[in-house]
C-alpha cells in the first residue's frame, strides 16, 4: 500500500517521446506506457478520493484515513490515489474504485463508517449498489452489471467537459499523469513553431472570451500587450475568486493546477513576457499548496525557467496570495495590491494592457479563461468556435447553490437555457417547493423569475435582462426566500468591500442598505418619521441605483447595483408587501414578525421584561412570562436578551 | 527586536514595497496577528511610515490585529448560508459567546471571524473551528457545539 502511488516514468523518456514528439499519433510503445500512466489498465485495485476543498469539508480526510486502516489491517495491496473534485458536491465525499480488468466504479458520500462496508462489496466483486453513483464507459474493460453509467445521470449528461476532463480523474499533483492525457503538448509546439503575434491570431480567431465577466475578447487584449513597446512586460492571472458561492476556480486549481498553467505559460508567451503572476485569494489555502508544487515540478520538467527546450523563451511564474479584498477581482486594483498598496481601482484609460503593473504593459485574466487555453490549441480554434452559441463560443463552468438537488460545479456549452441549468443538471428543487428566481452573478448580478428561465446562458442574452454572468454563480431561491432580504445581504456585502475611493459607491451602497434595512424593520409607530423615511427612501432607490452606476469608476461600483435594478423589476409586488403590508410572505424577514414566549422554555428569570421598551412583557418570577401583542412593536430586544431560547418569532 | 520577525524579514532582502504583503503575511502566519511591534520593526526594514503599513493592513480582510483565540471560529457568511438563515447562528453565537464578529472573548478562549464564503455551499450553514468543520448547522445546536469545546478544554 502506498499513498498517491503513480507509475514510475523516466522524466527524459517522457520529455524526448511525448512533448517533443509533435506527431499526432505517438508510437505504440509509448502510448501503451502512457495508457498505464492514465490508469486504463491497472495491475492492482487503485481507490481515488477526492480530496478537493469541499470533498475534505464533506469528511474526505476521515475517510482517506480509513482507507489507509483498512488496507493495513487486511495486509491488501492497492494503490490509493488522491484526486482533485468531481464537480458534484452534494456527493461528496466520493470515492471511485477501479479493480483490475474491471471499469471505474464511483460512490456516493463516503463517509469513514460506510467506508469499510463499500470496499467489503468492492474487494468480494459486489458492487454496494446503495451507495453507488455510477461506472465510467471503457471500451476494453469489462463493465458492471446492474451499475448506471456515470455520464447518464442528470447531472453529468447535459454537461460538456472540456476544462473539467480531468477533474476527479487524475491526480492532480501528478505532472506524469497530466502529461499523459495530452498536457503540455500544446505548449511546446506554440512555442516551437508559432511566433507571438500568431499565437495572438489563434486565440482570436477562437472567439475566446474573459471568463471574469467582463466578456471582452482575450486574444484581442494579448494583441494591445503586445504591440506596445516595453523592455517588460507582465502577465495576471486572477485567482482571487471573492464572490460569495463562487468557488469553480478553486475547484480548478485544485484539480488540474496543471492545466491553469499551461494557459498561464501560453499566454506569458502570446504577450512576450517572462514573468506571470498568478494572484490567489489568501483563504484558497488547498489550491495554494497544489499550485506550488504544479510549479515546482514544471520548473522541474525544465517547462519554466530559462531557454525552455532551446526555444529561446524565458518564463517564471510567481504566486502572490490575496489578502481579501473583493475589490482586487479588479484588474486596476489587483495590480495596486501586488504592488504592495491598498487595493484600490485607478481611471481607465490607461488600459492595463497599456501601463498596468509597475507601469509596465499588463494582461489581466481569469483563471477559467487561461484554463481554456491548452485545449484550443490542441483542438484549434474552429473546435472552439464550434461549442456555444453564436455570440459566445465555448463552455462555461458554473456554480450551482442554493435550493437546488444537485448542488455542484457544471461546466456546459454557452447558450443552455438556464431552465436546463437548474432543472435538468440540478434536478430541480427539493422537497416540492416552487422556484422563485435564480440569482446569478453574485453580488454584482441579477435575478431570472420563472417567466425568463428559458433565457439561454450566454454574455449578450444575459446582459439583455440586466443580469451580468460574473464568475458564473448560479443561487437558486424557492418560496421559501424573501428576495428583499437577499438583496439586503448584497448591498451589506458591497457596502463592506466598496474600496471607498468613490462616494457614489461609498455612500450609495451604504445608504442603499439603509432603505433596505428600513423597509425590513418594524418601526415604532406607523405616523412618524420613520414612515416617511421609508417612502422617501423606497422612492429614490432607482434613482440612485442609476447614479451609482454613472459615477463610479470600477467594476464593483457599476454593477453594486444590479440586484436593485433587477429585483425592482421583477419583484415590485414584493417590495409593496414589505412597506405596506409590513409583511413577509416568505417569514425571513424577522424584524417584520410578532414575538412569543414557549411556555415550556420560560423560566420566569425576569431578564427580558424590563428590557421591554414598551413594557409589552407580563408575569411573575419564576414563572412563564407573556407578550402582549397589541402592545409588541417587534423590536426583537427581548430575543437577544433570552439565554434560554424560549422567546420566538411567530 | 524580534527573533522571529528578523528571520521573516530577512528572507526578502531587497526589500521593495512589493514585499510588503507578503512580509504582513509570513508575520501572520507566524503570530496569529499583527502586533503593534512588528508593525513598525517592518515600517523601519521597508522605510515606510508605520502609519502606511497600518493602513494597508486594515484595508484587506486577512490582517487582524489582535491574537486569535484558542478556538478560532470562522463562521461562512456566503449567499448559500445567508439563505439557509446564517445570520440566525451569528446571533446564536453572539448569544452565547458575548462577542461579534472580529473580537476575541475576555478569557481568550474564543475568537470569532466572519469569512465571504468557504465555497462548500451544499453543507450550508457551515462554520470552521479550528481545523474542525462544522455543517448543516442549526442555531438550535449552536450552543452545544460551543459548549462541547469548552467541556474539552476543561
Amino acid at each position: 500500500m502506498s499513498l498517491n502511488t503513480h507509475i514510475p516514468v523516466d522524466k527524459e523518456y517522457l520529455v524526448n517521446n511525448v512533448l517533443l514528439n509533435e506527431s499526432a499519433d505517438l508510437p505504440a510503445d509509448v502510448e501503451k506506457l502512457l495508457k498505464l500512466v492514465r490508469r486504463e489498465k491497472v495491475k492492482y485495485p487503485v481507490i481515488f478520493v477526492g480530496t478537493g476543498s469541499c470533498g475534505l469539508i464533506s469528511g474526505a480526510g476521515e475517510t482517506l484515513i480509513e482507507i489507509n486502516k483498512y488496507l493495513s489491517d487486511r495486509d491488501l495491496r492497492a494503490d490509493v490515489v488522491e484526486t482533485g473534485c468531481t464537480g458534484y458536491c452534494s456527493m461528496e465525499p466520493v470515492i471511485e474504485v477501479q479493480l483490475p480488468g474491471k471499469t471505474r466504479v464511483s460512490f456516493k458520500n463516503v463517509t469513514s463508517e460506510k467506508l469499510p462496508f463499500v470496499l467489503d462489496g468492492m474487494f468480494n466483486s459486489m458492487v454496494p449498489v446503495e451507495h453507488v453513483l455510477g461506472q465510467y464507459k471503457s471500451p476494453s474493460l469489462e463493465l458492471w452489471k446492474d451499475v448506471p453509467f456515470i455520464g447518464e445521470l442528470s447531472f453529468f449528461s447535459m454537461q460538456y467537459r472540456n476544462l473539467m476532463k480531468n477533474w476527479g480523474r487524475i491526480n492532480p499533483l501528478s505532472i506524469e499523469e497530466y502529461i499523459a492525457t495530452g498536457g503540455y503538448r500544446s505548449y511546446i509546439k506554440t512555442i516551437r513553431n508559432y511566433t507571438h503575434e500568431e499565437v495572438c491570431d489563434i486565440v482570436e480567431k477562437s472567439g475566446l472570451q474573459g471568463r471574469g465577466g467582463g466578456g471582452f475578447l482575450t486574444g484581442k487584449k494579448w494583441k494591445v500587450a503586445h504591440t506596445v513597446m516595453a523592455d517588460q512586460r507582465y502577465l495576471l492571472c486572477n485567482a482571487d475568486e471573492s464572490d460569495p458561492g463562487g468557488f469553480a476556480n478553486r475547484a480548478m486549481i485544485e484539480s488540474d493546477p496543471h492545466r491553469l498553467l499551461e494557459g498561464v505559460i501560453i499566454a506569458a508567451y502570446a504577450i512576450g513576457t517572462s514573468k506571470a503572476y498568478i494572484y490567489i485569494r489568501n483563504d484558497y489555502r488547498n489550491a495554494i499548496e497544489r499550485l506550488e508544487k504544479a510549479v515546482d515540478r514544471a520548473r522541474d520538467y525544465g517547462l519554466l525557467g530559462h531557454d525552455v527546450y532551446g526555444s529561446g523563451f524565458n518564463i517564471d511564474v510567481i504566486i502572490r496570495k490575496g489578502p481579501g479584498a473583493f475589490v482586487c477581482g479588479e484588474e486596476t486594483a489587483m495590480i495596486s495590491s501586488i504592488e504592495g498598496k491598498r487595493g484600490m481601482p485607478r481611471p481607465k484609460p490607461p488600459y492595463p494592457a497599456v501601463s498596468g503593473l509597475f507601469g509596465k504593459p499588463t494582461v489581466v485574466n481569469n483563471v477559467e479563461t487561461l484554463s481554456n487555453i491548452p485545449a484550443i490549441f490542441e483542438n484549434g480554434p474552429d473546435w472552439f468556435m464550434s461549442l456555444g452559441n453564436e455570440t459566445s463560443p465555448g463552455t462555461k463552468m458554473l456554480v450551482l447553490s442554493g435550493k437546488v438537488n444537485n448542488q455542484g460545479i457544471i461546466e456546459v456549452p454557452m447558450g443552455t437555457s438556464v431552465k436546463d441549468l437548474i432543472f435538468g443538471a440540478g434536478g430541480g428543487i427539493p422537497g416540492k417547493k416552487s422556484f422563485r428566481a435564480v440569482q446569478i452573478g453574485g453580488p454584482s448580478g441579477g435575478f431570472i423569475t420563472a417567466d425568463n428561465i428559458d433565457i439561454p446562458y450566454d454574455f449578450d442574452s444575459l446582459a439583455s435582462e440586466g443580469v451580468y454572468m460574473g464568475s458564473g454563480v448560479m443561487v437558486v431561491l424557492d418560496q421559501d426566500c424573501c428576495i428583499i432580504d437577499t438583496v439586503k445581504y448584497f448591498m451589506d456585502f458591497i457596502q463592506k468591500e466598496s474600496c471607498g475611493k468613490c462616494i457614489p459607491c461609498r455612500e450609495g451602497t451604504r445608504r442603499m442598505l439603509e432603505v433596505y434595512e428600513n423597509i425590513t424593520k418594524r418601526p415604532v409607530d406607523e405616523n412618524g418619521h420613520t414612515t416617511l423615511e421609508r417612502f422617501k427612501g423606497v422612492m429614490q432607490l432607482e434613482s440612485l441605483a442609476s447614479v451609482i452606476k454613472d459615477t463610479s469608476l470600477c467594476g464593483l461600483g457599476q454593477k453594486a447595483p444590479n440586484p436593485v435594478i433587477s429585483s425592482l423589476k421583477y419583484f415590485r409586488s414584493e417590495y409593496e408587501e414589505h412597506i405596506f403590508d409590513r409583511k413577509c410572505s416568505a417569514g425571513v424577514c424577522k424584524e417584520l414578525r410578532l414575538f412569543y414566549i414557549d411556555v415550556e422554555k420560560c423560566t420566569g428569570c425576569t431578564a427580558c421584561a424590563p428590557k421591554c421598551p414598551e413594557s409589552a412583557i407580563i408575569g411573575t418570577k419564576h414563572h412563564p412570562f407573556f407578550i402582549v401583542e397589541e402592545k409588541c412593536t417587534g423590536c426583537g430586544i427581548c430575543y437577544d436578551v433570552c439565554k434560554f431560547s424560549a422567546i420566538l418569532v411567530k | 527586536m524580534d527573533d522571529q520577525t528578523s528571520v521573516i524579514l530577512s528572507r526578502y532582502p531587497r526589500g521593495h514595497r512589493d514585499c510588503l504583503i507578503p512580509i504582513l503575511q509570513d508575520i501572520q502566519e507566524e503570530y496569529g496577528y499583527l502586533s503593534e511591534s512588528s508593525v513598525i520593526e517592518v515600517a523601519r526594514y521597508l522605510g515606510l511610515p508605520s502609519s502606511k503599513i497600518f493602513g494597508l493592513a486594515t484595508f484587506y480582510n486577512q490582517f487582524r490585529f489582535e491574537p486569535r483565540g484558542r478556538f478560532h471560529i470562522r463562521l461562512c457568511h456566503g449567499t448559500s448560508c445567508h439563505v439557509t438563515a446564517a445570520s440566525e447562528i451569528i446571533k446564536e453565537l453572539g448569544k452565547k459567546l458575548r462577542i461579534g464578529p472580529g473580537e476575541i472573548s475576555r478569557d481568550g478562549m474564543f475568537s470569532l471571524e466572519l469569512v465571504a464564503c468557504m465555497g462548500a455551499c451544499h453543507l450550508a450553514p457551515l462554520m470552521q473551528v479550528n481545523d474542525n468543520y462544522h455543517t448543516r448547522l442549526d442555531p438550535a445546536g449552536i450552543r452545544d457545539i460551543i459548549d462541547s469545546y469548552i467541556e474539552g478544554e476543561e
